[in-house]
């Protein structure tokens, strides 16, 4: 298994909200300002400390969604049930408000730029860390390896980044996306709705073993376990498929 | 330092059972950096290899033959959540270990799938390192490490190395996959180290 190195001692750094954007009924994105942010990797996290007025504190961690290198850090969060920290920061915080992040963590789980072909496998929120991915890749100048993405949802209306996504399809980007409904598929939608199984996998992503693509899969455990049996039954390398599980619970 | 952040309330009170950052979940998150590899039962072997290179192993069979316990102990993850009172069933490594000649001072741990870890040898010893194969009175699932993984359960999690295939015995310590990718090279919950630098 590769692995790479996150350099040095991770201290807690204040960060201030900049600005808030709503993405779905349940997910929010937090721009953050960060002195002294390090920068990071498309595919890295953080880990926040909130504390109350009465000192009572709690962490959690949380994928960065904005590209590798960025200046700002950018969190999009999804309220889980019964999540103290995440219903904090898609009810409550605000442009002005201060908490505790440090990061960037992990080593493992990230897209490095190359030429190699790149199938991202996204279910739900498991989309965040990925779109630091295409977002760092559109950033980068032309000659990568080509991106495919498919992001599985259970409707339309639970589509994370759904304009972002439509904007950056191009063929000249290299970069294609299908969706997986699982309830609700849009209008005229060609499939049932239904999971993510070895025929749409095969269509989506082509790519043959022997082509040495890379695989980072995010999202709930089940889907994540799925989407990865999947992928080794196809005939591709387990090595080479990089996995990210979101615990049912959560924060 | 610590900032107050305005209208954070959160559960205000401090479970005193759980490790400094920690938060208690009533399920058991996953968490993998790979698929999860499969291995049958009829395939499995595990090794212990000494610093001298004298190799030891146990089949399936070999380890269902040695006497096992039922230890109920707290888990918990690096990634924040803690799962108390689970019980496990499986074999002491004092009772793998007790043929084992070794002047050495730490372990690298391999497993199905080519995940590795560290830890000095003494924290396998004396009662609190197992090799596991049922949870909650089940055969342990593929996903969380069957047929065996290794329970450390005094360290964060990733240090019970899910699919345990080896140990390796070493004179001087040999960082694992989470401890070469900046993760802390002990793990303490209680000191909370959890990265580099903790």
């Amino acid at each position: 298994m590769a692995r790479a190195a996150v350099l040095g001692r991770l201290t807690w750094r204040v960060a201030t909200v900049t600005a808030v954007r709503p993405e779905t009924a349940t997910t929010r994105t937090l721009v953050l300002d960060v002195p002294d942010w390090p920068g990071h990797e498309a595919g890295q996290h953080v880990d926040v400390r909130l504390t109350a007025e009465d000192g009572y504190t709690t962490q959690r961690s949380y994928s960065i969604a904005s590209a590798a290198d960025s200046s700002t850090v950018e969190l999009t969060v999804q309220r889980v049930v019964d999540g103290e920290v995440s219903s904090y920061l898609v009810d409550v915080a605000e442009p002005g408000d201060r908490f505790e992040l440090r990061g960037p963590i992990g080593g493992y789980f990230v897209w490095r730029p190359s030429v190699k072909p790149v199938l991202l496998v996204a279910g739900g929120s498991g989309i965040v860390p990925l779109m630091s991915m295409i977002r760092t890749r559109k950033a980068h100048p032309p000659g990568l390896g080509p991106f495919k993405l498919i992001y599985s949802v259970r409707s339309p209306a639970d589509i994370i980044y759904a304009d972002e996504i439509r904007h950056t399809r191009a063929p000249d980007d290299g970069y294609e996306r299908n969706y997986v409904f699982t309830r609700e598929t849009p209008p005229g939608w060609p499939d049932p709705p239904g999971r993510l199984d070895a025929a749409k996998l095969a269509r989506a992503a082509p790519w043959l073993p022997r082509n040495e693509p890379e695989y980072f899969v995010c999202g709930p455990t089940g889907f994540v376990e799925a989407a990865a049996d999947l992928l080794v039954a196809a005939g591709h390398a387990p090595e080479r498929i990089k996995t990210e599980r979101f615990g049912p619970t959560g924060g | 330092m610590s900032v107050i952040t305005r209208g954070f309330r959160g559960r205000g009170r401090r479970d005193e059972n759980l490790p400094p950052g920690q938060y208690l979940t009533e399920d058991f998150p996953v968490l993998s950096a790979g698929p999860t590899p499969r291995v049958l039962p009829d395939q499995w072997e595990f090794t212990v290899t000494t610093e001298s290179g004298q190799r030891h192993s146990w089949s399936w069979a070999d380890l269902q033959a040695l006497p096992a316990e039922t230890p109920t102990v707290d888990l918990h993850c690096v990634t924040k959540w803690s799962k108390l009172g689970t019980t496990w069933r499986g074999v002491s490594l004092d009772v793998i270990m007790a043929d084992v000649e070794s002047v050495a001072d730490y372990a690298l741990v391999g497993s199905y799938g080519g995940y590795t870890t560290n830890l000095p040898l003494q924290d396998l010893q004396d009662g609190q390192a197992w090799i596991a194969y049922e949870y909650d009175g089940e055969p342990l699932d593929p996903e969380h490490g069957g047929p065996a993984r290794l329970l450390v359960p005094h360290l964060y999690l990733w240090k019970s190395a899910k699919w345990v295939r080896s140990i390796q015995l070493l004179l001087a310590d040999e960082p694992g996959f989470w401890e070469s990718a900046g993760y802390h090279n002990y793990g303490d919950p209680w000191r909370e180290q959890r990265y580099w630098g903790d």
